[in-house]
């Protein structure tokens, strides 16, 4: 059983982070980091050091197997609210044997499965485990979706025609296969592991994260969204007028709201219209919004417009609340319900990362380490000659399932797919 | 009123093995076949094992089954594939003697206490309270029995196509079973076409063997069944010739002759195992393809000519083989065929092979889609198992897919279906480095032991070989050795002070058994299969500790069953797509929820919620 980890609070702005450790473990890696393990639930004060880097001043809490949230042998790990201490922690934390960053939902799993939870907190959990998943793939769909996407799809291409070819002389020797695939295979592993190390560089990856979470306002035309996002700006960001349509482009604010750093996008209204510009400009509104973190539906009388509806976690309000003073709505114009939205925005985005953001980037920068680490020993076998040619394989699986979480999974049946195309198999 | 436990119908390799499994198992078993004559029929082409494959024959040779034993009695040349890659992935295969396998697998059947045979054709089952009860003859005759296990084949609704010729048939003289097909049509289950070809068959005086290449057996062969050590049969060598440029003109230009491309036949054919007519148009810019030229027995003219099966008509295929080098004068025994056929989509099936919504009746073998007398007989053997501890109020006999290539079959039929007809590959199991041929016995004898299918020989000769691989490991961990002293013998280990055992050595490419031998005594007095299985483990180690891991995850998530009357309505929180896929694929383990496309971790761990409040409510 493996040890995992990983942050139990939101990131961003917080006096306190922790990170949760659960599995065999677990007293092993406090030891390592903290120097000794301090007695069972006592909150002890640690200076936690890895080689010779001082990383924080924690509060260490400890649970011996049966009395924690997991019923693991399980440590929590109180440290001082910043991304930065918190990042060198889980880096840390990677480099000891035996331990991993925990996949999505994998602590309430353990606590379940040592009959820790009942189903009515499981159910509770779920949404949760749910949104943080679901947070993920639209991160790395994020994250992916220029150059880098590309390139993922051109890795999952060559990791395919790779591991084809060495499956084919594995499965297919008797038949009218090349016997030697080497040259080609080292080739291939070549390319990847280059594009995979520039990757975990990381340049990319955290630029992308680090430009925050992106909310996009949408409704119907002249619902106020532009005045909205002009008083959430505190200046003329967006052109407003009373004029249905005005935008038409998308127009992006940058703030932090309650700690988070947030990019407001305004959007073209939605609705039918003769105009090609506007509809341009609604076909981008639509599938940007669809990308955002989360949207602000802003209505008027005709409720939520067509093309695009409210998923978990989306806010729907009333618009231009100061043409309706009797119901719950925001106006930008008189600045009454903004503050309220604020906070339903940025508890909603807390809610919903609980350590996402800096998860997530750290989830690839793992994936890919281990997948380099699996390319490289594939390479050295692949180069051993046929004799290893199993051992290989065995390595470029291992990296086809650590890129898993970015490239999707690879069965059994594309490989045989490429071999079929590729070779005239059947003697 | 007779009542049997275990009725099997056919007698081909699926029901061969499936009726002796049961009877190994205590169980009053009848075989029923259409004649005597046909059983251990090798229909296709003469040979046994190969990669995946004969892993599979391994299995079933640990699990006491017959295929092993009677490969090796038939076994007429030996190679082992993929000899110069790593053992994980070699594949004992053998060209097989059709009259000594037919002979020796009638044999085994006549001798097995418990299990006798009818000679019949089973028109109908006999079914009450919707489960099966026992079968009806076509002269009118009924066998009563707990269960029964149907091993069609090719037989539901064959059709055999020969260029624009049809004619209903099994396999080349025997007659469909029309009315079972009605039969098993009126239960409901999903049905699909498969086809598949055979060449045309030569007869081997009229080959110019000077023409071709002759290719030997393996000097030292590896023999199928964990009893044998030696070969029986004479060893022989097979030819090899190629097709030309001539002989794809001649396929070319006659394609609207050919039943496939003619448009006759709508069955979906396996990918790997194209007709002459698909390799041209496929790979035109091949222009050879080498064919096999395999003796179907000692003392039987007859060569199978593996590599250019056709449907094309009879004149075609002797205009196109008298193109090849050898083969100018070949005269045709037997003209290759294509042939269509009906399989149930296993999805229907437990992984006892038991049908879903009918209790006590199982379907093994190329009926549920597979293809391969190896696949079949894999089936036969988890078939008759089971519904022999059915029969006899047993505990089900399940397979892993952490444990065995049965396993993996298993569970790919019966979770995802087949979409062309299904073959074993290594590539399939996930475990590959730990499911290997050598340690099939390890992996499945105990189990076999625990079920009462092997008998006291296997236990025996299983115990000594145990005992001996303990006693190796221990000798060689406790001879430790300095870099200095392993640089000595030639190994490269980095000068790191650090003491290393003769054990670890083993897993370096530089080490030689023979070497390691003269180190530890007691490991050079051990036989040599126990010598190379000790270095194969030693080989993979460190793979097989991340392996085992993984694999108790999956047998942890197994373990966990859903009952297949299991409501997915009543959980809460699931998305509606993810509850249509579950309520479609209705998994029957958590392991087999947690494969399905789009599952997420928060409903795996909903759904293992629920399963426990089910489980504790049943339990109070």
């Amino acid at each position: 059983m493996d040890t995992i980890y990983a942050p139990a609070t939101a990131r961003g702005k917080s006096g306190v982070a922790i990170i949760r450790i659960s599995g065999p473990a677990a007293f092993d890696a406090v030891r390592r980091l903290a120097g000794d393990v301090p007695e069972a639930r006592r909150a002890a004060v640690r200076t936690l050091r890895f080689g010779t880097d001082v990383l924080d001043q924690a509060l260490v809490l400890t649970f011996t197997e049966g009395s924690g949230f997991t019923g693991e042998q399980s440590a929590e790990l109180h440290l001082h609210g910043s991304t930065a201490v918190t990042r060198a922690v889980l880096n840390a934390l990677s480099e000891l044997p035996g331990l991993r960053l925990a996949e999505p939902g994998e602590f309430t799993r353990r606590a379940l499965e040592n009959d820790r939870l009942d189903l009515a907190q499981v159910e509770g959990l779920a949404d949760l485990i749910d949104a943080e998943t679901e947070i993920q793939r639209k991160q790395a769909l994020r994250v992916l979706s220029g150059s880098i996407g590309q390139r993922a799809e051109g890795w999952r291409a060559k990791l395919i025609r790779a591991a084809a070819l060495l499956e084919a002389t594995i499965d297919f020797a008797d038949e009218d296969v090349p016997v030697d695939v080497a040259p080609e295979v080292l080739e291939i592993l070549d390319v990847l592991l280059a594009d995979c190390r520039a990757e975990s560089a990381g340049a990319r990856i955290s630029e992308r994260v680090r430009d925050g979470f992106e909310v996009a306002i949408v409704g119907p035309p002249n619902s106020g969204k532009s005045t909205l996002i002009n008083a959430l700006a505190g200046r003329e960001a967006a052109l407003t007028s009373e004029i249905a349509g005005t935008t038409r482009d998308i127009i992006e604010v940058r703030m932090e709201l309650n700690g988070l750093a947030v990019t407001l996008l305004d959007t073209a209204g939605l609705r039918q219209t003769e105009d090609v510009i506007e509809q341009l400009g609604i076909g981008r509104a639509k599938d940007r919004s669809r990308n955002a973190d989360m949207r602000v539906f802003l209505t008027d009388d005709s409720g939520v417009p067509d093309g695009l509806s409210p998923g978990a976690g989306d806010i729907v309000i009333r618009g231009k609340g100061d043409l309706v003073p009797d119901q719950p709505a925001v106006s930008g114009l008189t600045g009454d319900g903004v503050q309220d939205l604020v906070d339903r925005v940025a508890a909603e985005l807390s809610r919903r990362v609980a350590g996402s953001g800096t998860l997530t980037r750290e989830r690839h920068r793992l994936a890919l380490v281990r997948a380099i680490l699996a390319l490289e020993v594939a390479r050295h076998e692949v180069s051993r000659g046929a004799a290893r040619t199993e051992i290989a394989a065995e390595n470029i699986r291992s990296a086809i399932r650590a890129l898993d979480s970015l490239l999707g999974r690879i069965g059994v049946d594309e490989l045989l797919g490429e071999i079929f195309a590729s070779f005239c198999i059947g003697k | 009123m007779k009542q049997y436990d275990v009725l099997v119908i056919g007698g081909g390799h699926a029901g061969c093995e499936a009726a002796h499994a049961a009877a190994r198992q205590g169980a009053d078993t009848v075989l029923i076949t259409l004649s005597w004559a046909g059983i251990g029929v090798m229909s296709c082409n003469p040979a046994i094992g190969g990669l995946g494959k004969g892993h599979l024959v391994r299995e079933i040779d640990a699990l006491d089954g017959v295929m092993g034993r009677v490969a090796d009695y038939a076994a007429i040349q030996y190679r082992l594939l993929n000899r110069r890659k790593g053992p994980a992935v070699q594949g004992p295969r053998a060209q097989a003697d059709r009259r000594l396998y037919r002979e020796a697998m009638q044999r085994e059947i006549q001798a097995r206490v418990g299990l006798s045979v009818v000679e019949g054709e089973v028109v109908d089952l006999l079914m009450k309270d919707g489960r099966v009860g026992g079968v009806v003859l076509a002269d009118g005759t009924a066998l009563h029995g707990r269960t029964v296990v149907l091993t069609a084949g090719t037989f539901l609704r064959g059709v055999i196509h020969i260029g624009n010729k049809s004619q209903p048939g099994g396999r080349m003289g025997d007659r469909p079973s029309v009315r079972l097909a009605e039969r098993l049509a009126e239960m409901k289950l999903g049905m699909g076409r498969l086809k598949t070809g055979t060449p045309p068959r030569l007869d081997g005086r009229t080959i110019d063997w000077t023409k071709v290449s002759m290719q030997k057996g393996d000097n030292d062969p590896t023999v199928f069944s964990f009893l044998h050590s030696k070969v029986f049969a004479k060893q022989v060598s097979c030819g090899v010739t190629h097709t030309n440029v001539q002989t794809h003109d001649i396929v070319r230009s006659n394609l609207a002759f050919s039943a496939m491309y003619g448009g006759h036949i709508e069955g979906i054919g396996p990918r790997y195992c194209p007709s002459l007519e698909d390799k041209v148009i496929r790979f035109a810019d091949k222009d050879s393809h080498q064919i096999f030229l395999e003796p179907e027995g000692l003392d039987d003219p007859t060569i199978y000519p593996n590599g250019i099966s056709t449907s094309l008509p009879l004149a075609v295929q002797e205009a196109y083989v008298h193109t090849i080098s050898g083969l100018a004068d070949a005269v045709i025994t037997q003209p290759g065929y294509a042939i269509e056929y009906d399989f149930i989509d296993p999805r229907a099936l437990r992984i006892t092979l038991e049908v879903r919504d009918v209790e006590g009746l199982y379907f093994a073998g190329q009926i549920n889609g597979t293809t391969g007398y190896e696949e079949a007989a894999a089936q036969g053997l988890v078939a008759g198992l089971n519904a022999a501890c059915r029969a006899t109020g047993r505990d089900e006999a399940v397979f892993s897919r952490t444990s065995s290539y049965i396993g993996v079959m298993i569970d790919d039929l019966t979770s995802r279906g087949v979409s062309e007809p299904y073959r074993m590959f290594t590539s399939r199991a996930e475990f590959r480095l730990s499911l290997r041929a050598d340690n099939a016995d390890q992996r499945l004898t105990p189990f076999g032991l625990e079920l009462g299918c092997v008998g006291e020989q296997r236990a025996l000769a299983f115990g000594q070989k145990l005992a001996a691989l303990d006693r190796s490991r221990t000798a060689l961990e406790a001879v430790l050795l300095t870099p200095q002293a392993i640089s000595g013998l030639g190994i490269h280990v980095s000068h790191d002070g650090i003491r290393r055992s003769a054990y670890s050595l083993l897993a370096l490419p530089e080490a030689d058994i023979r070497q390691i031998a003269a180190l530890c005594p007691m490991f050079g007095a051990e036989d040599e299969v126990v010598q190379r299985q000790i270095a194969t483990e030693a080989l993979y180690a460190q793979y097989l500790d991340r392996q085992n891991e993984d694999a108790a995850a999956i047998r942890r998530d197994e373990a966990v069953t859903i009952p297949t009357d299991f409501s997915y309505s009543a959980l809460g929180g699931l998305s509606s797509e993810l509850r249509l896929k579950l309520e479609r694929q209705r998994p029957r383990s958590l392991a087999q929820a947690a494969a399905i496309e789009g599952m997420t971790p928060a409903a795996l761990t909903l759904l293992l919620a629920k399963l426990r409040q089910v489980a504790r409510e049943l339990a109070s």
